[in-house]
């Protein structure tokens, strides 16, 4: 890699103060910072530093997302020939969703990152690692007929008013991935909602089979929670949805990731499921006997199972950022927003898409919940001293 | 004797560079200097001018808003230099040793005879004053106040720090007389923590100079052996209290002031790291040069040179003299070099916290960390990792935020007054955003002396 180093030391003079691009610095530093770790040293306080920082953090992340991307691929395959009655190969399967879904992705990256190159060279900071996962959160949040220029609207969203209006990473109070997916559903509902879900691509000599629906598993519970798919299928994820979103097994194995490196906050998955899992056994408790067909039937677990819970959960609930920061407030946060998804599917059907929602919704509050907490903790502090001089 | 406080929280950095249980003494130096920069929070005042002949023991200079407090030479000699920096700021004393120490002359006390007032003006006479700190703040204490305590940590958990008990065993009787002469100062709330198993003073060393039921057990990782921890375990400093605190090493040398009536700065340092050919304990005087000590014994030349741990310790070099509160030397390699795709690599060799590098695999494993950043500064964005290393109930995030709003309401809430920078070190080290936690504290410490 010795000519990769020379090449950045020749540069370097061009980008530095004085130099013919000296605005461009941040473009550079963050392609500089992605080729090799800065030699910085430390200077005052501790002399040796944990070996994590941002960028390793997020590429975590993304590791995380692998399982959700390649079955997102598989399924996306497998739902367009399944509506033209094709008995496919699981590589025929996933060779078609791959060419539909990287053109989403590469968009997705040349947008978002385009602008937070831009943000940096105009503010001066150096170029954060935040969008690395955003970028790829975006496609698999999206159905994968949706048009490359909305996603490239969506990423530029995402970016310019989920972050950069607030200063960049970390100074958010929204997930910026999330905000950008709600922008385009309610800004381009005829994109984001109906039978959008499969690629049905005409296939030559091929009609669609009959009593094909392309209806996602949210509306079919909207209309009887009893035609639902099986919990084995909503499980495993063969099911139309968007990209990322259907296999909660995918999810599952991200969860794992993300909670065994310590990088996503077990407390908040957990309270999101906990959250979910008390209000649907809630409802089932509640629910009207005469109407057998009512939501409030469905079985509680299965709201863990339909449409983006588990991926919401997993990969957009515990972004650190936009969740309450305390460990206590982690526990509010996630609860609440697992038992507001579940309020928002059986009351309020004309927003099937409740995770989301209730994410959002919960990430305002987040600060008030760590508000109320850090309150308690001080209280707790002056009764102990109270206490101790009685 | 109370029961066990079981520290959870904190973690053991786990270095290449132990000290071996052997003491060597350091060869006599040729020059020595007191830099007023080893003391927190004063104003130096000279008592001396370049030519004049001092003694050990002899005051160099002051601090201006308490003048009582005084810095002593630690050897006898003549001044030859006053070197100032920046505004003619005084940056060291120099003085020419003599061959042989001769030692300003205080009285020698009778232990069990001694009254506080006499403890005091002994300890201001001599120079030793200084070895006080209080807390909050973690500054040289102020000799009209009456603490609410003194607390003394028997063990550092710091890493590659010296083991007490090894250090310190030729000294039993020095410790217990300094001990008793805190305790005095303390009206009897003197406390010294010390762990319940494994390396530092232990309850033989101790002897009866500390009252059975102000000596506690710790367990658990760094920084358990941090008084401040043990403040916050065993009486936590409340608004408006104050508690002074002071180094078992200082201790000593109080102890020998008032057995021998003489200030005799010896101390006894680890000298440690994965630069150093032979990590060992090393007896050396306070204010030799730091040359006699590293010279021809480190095995690269590119490497940081650490007066204390690679925690809290303070950048040296061979040039520099040993500071007045050292305990530990450590070595280590400098880290400027880059490293391709550093952050997408396995990682098998590097230490992490998370898991996110698979060293993770390998946790007795030792490391031979260097000074490299691992990364740029960001903003604050990862939570709750700063809670796992800081065994306080305390709030390390909101507090660092209430002071870089200057919130002093706030910062008072949080527990300012509880916390030093080393205790929050270790949240330094773990920090994915690589915020300089230290200084944060250390400012937010400073504005509330000031403004509080």
């Amino acid at each position: 890699m010795k000519f990769l180093q020379d090449f950045f030391d020749k540069v370097r003079p061009n980008f530095q103060k004085g130099g013919k691009y000296e605005r461009l610095y941040p473009a550079f530093e963050a392609l500089e910072t992605f080729a090799f770790t800065p030699p910085h040293t430390t200077h005052d306080g501790v002399h040796v530093r944990d070996s994590i920082d941002l960028k390793r953090t997020m590429f975590t992340v993304i590791i995380a997302m692998i399982p959700t991307l390649l079955f997102g691929m598989w399924n996306v395959g497998y739902q367009h020939y399944q509506a033209y009655g094709m008995e496919m190969s699981h590589w025929d399967c996933f060779v078609f969703g791959f060419w539909k879904v990287l053109p989403i992705i590469v968009v997705s990256y040349a947008a978002g990152l385009g602008v937070e190159f831009l943000f940096s060279v105009l503010k001066g900071h150096s170029v954060s690692e935040g969008y690395l996962v955003s970028g790829l959160l975006i496609p698999l949040t999206m159905p994968v007929t949706v048009p490359l220029w909305m996603v490239a609207l969506g990423a530029v969203f995402c970016t310019l008013i989920g972050k950069e209006i607030f200063g960049g990473t970390g100074m958010n109070f929204m997930n910026p991935a999330l905000l950008a997916r709600a922008f385009l559903f309610f800004a381009f509902p005829a994109y984001m909602s109906g039978d959008i879900w499969t690629d049905l691509s005409p296939e030559a000599g091929r009609a669609l089979v009959d009593g094909y629906s392309g209806a996602t598993n949210l509306v079919t519970f909207d209309e009887n929670f009893r035609n639902l798919p099986s919990p084995s299928d909503m499980f495993w994820g063969f099911e139309q949805g968007s990209i990322g979103e259907t296999s909660v097994a995918a999810c599952l194995i991200g969860a794992l990731i993300l909670v065994g490196t310590g990088v996503g906050s077990w407390r908040i998955m957990l309270s999101c499921v906990l959250g979910a899992l008390f209000m649907g056994y809630l409802f089932n408790l509640l629910a009207p006997a005469s109407m057998p067909n009512h939501a409030m039937h469905t079985p509680g677990y299965y709201h863990l199972l339909m449409g983006s819970f588990a991926f919401g959960t997993v990969y957009m609930a515990t972004d650190p950022v936009s969740a309450a920061h305390t460990e206590k407030g982690k526990w509010y946060y996630g609860f609440f927003i697992g038992a507001l998804t579940v309020i928002l599917r059986v009351f309020n059907p004309a927003y099937p898409e409740a995770v989301m929602l209730s994410i959002l919704l919960m990430n305002v509050f987040a600060p008030v919940i760590d508000h109320l907490v850090v309150e308690q903790h001080i209280k707790s502090r002056l009764k102990k001293s109270k206490l101790s001089r009685a | 004797m109370g029961k066990t406080i079981h520290i959870r929280r904190g973690y053991d950095i786990r270095l290449v560079g132990g000290a071996e249980k052997t003491l060597q003494e350091a060869p006599s130096s040729d020059l020595f200097a007191v830099k007023p920069s080893d003391f927190p929070a004063i104003t130096p005042k000279l008592l001396v001018q370049p030519g004049d002949e001092v003694l050990a023991g002899q005051a160099l200079f002051y601090d201006k808003d308490r003048p009582n407090v005084r810095f002593p030479a630690p050897v006898s000699g003549e001044v030859t230099e006053i070197v100032r920096g920046e505004k003619r700021r005084i940056l060291e004393v120099r003085i020419l040793p003599d061959r042989e120490v001769r030692y300003a002359e205080f009285p020698k006390a009778d232990l069990a005879r001694l009254d506080r007032a006499t403890v005091i003006q002994q300890l201001l006479d001599s120079g030793c004053w200084q070895y006080l700190r209080q807390r909050p703040f973690s500054i040289i204490a102020d000799p009209v106040d009456v603490p609410k305590a003194i607390f003394v940590s028997g063990f550092d958990s710091a890493p590659l720090a010296p083991d007490w008990g090894f250090a310190l065993a030729s000294e039993r009787e020095n410790l217990q007389a300094g001990l008793r002469v805190l305790n005095i100062l303390a009206n009897g709330h003197l406390h010294v923590g010390i762990r319940e198993q494994g390396e530092g003073l232990t309850e033989a060393d101790l002897g009866d100079a500390v009252a059975p039921e102000n000596v506690h057990r710790f367990r658990g990782p760094h920084p358990a052996g941090n008084v401040g921890i043990q403040i916050h375990h065993i009486d936590p400093i409340q608004p408006g209290e104050k508690v002074w605190t002071v180094n078992v090493q200082d201790v000593v040398i109080i102890g020998r002031l008032f057995r021998e009536g003489r200030f005799r700065a010896d101390r006894v340092l680890s000298f440690t790291g994965s630069c150093v050919h032979q990590p060992r304990y090393v007896r050396v005087r306070t204010g030799q040069r730091m040359s006699d000590i590293v010279g021809g014994q480190l095995n690269s030349d590119h490497c940081r040179i650490i007066q204390g741990n690679v925690l809290t310790g303070k950048t040296s070099s061979a040039d520099d003299f040993v500071s007045f509160y050292t305990n530990q030397i450590t070595v280590i390699p400098e880290g400027d070099k880059p490293e391709f795709l550093g952050w997408l690599l396995p990682g098998f060799h590097k230490l992490s916290l998370s898991r996110t590098y698979f060293s993770w695999l390998w946790p007795k494993r030792s490391y031979n960390l260097d000074t490299n950043t691992h990364g740029e500064e960001r903003a604050f964005v990862m939570s709750g990792e700063y809670e796992k290393v800081l065994p306080m109930n305390i709030l390390p995030t909101y507090l660092l935020k209430a002071i870089l709003a200057r919130d002093v309401e706030r910062m008072e809430q949080l527990g300012i007054y509880e916390v030093a920078e080393e205790d929050l070190a270790l949240c330094e080290f773990v920090c994915t955003s690589k915020i300089p936690v230290q200084r944060i504290l250390a400012e937010g410490l400073e504005y509330m002396r000031k403004e509080g």
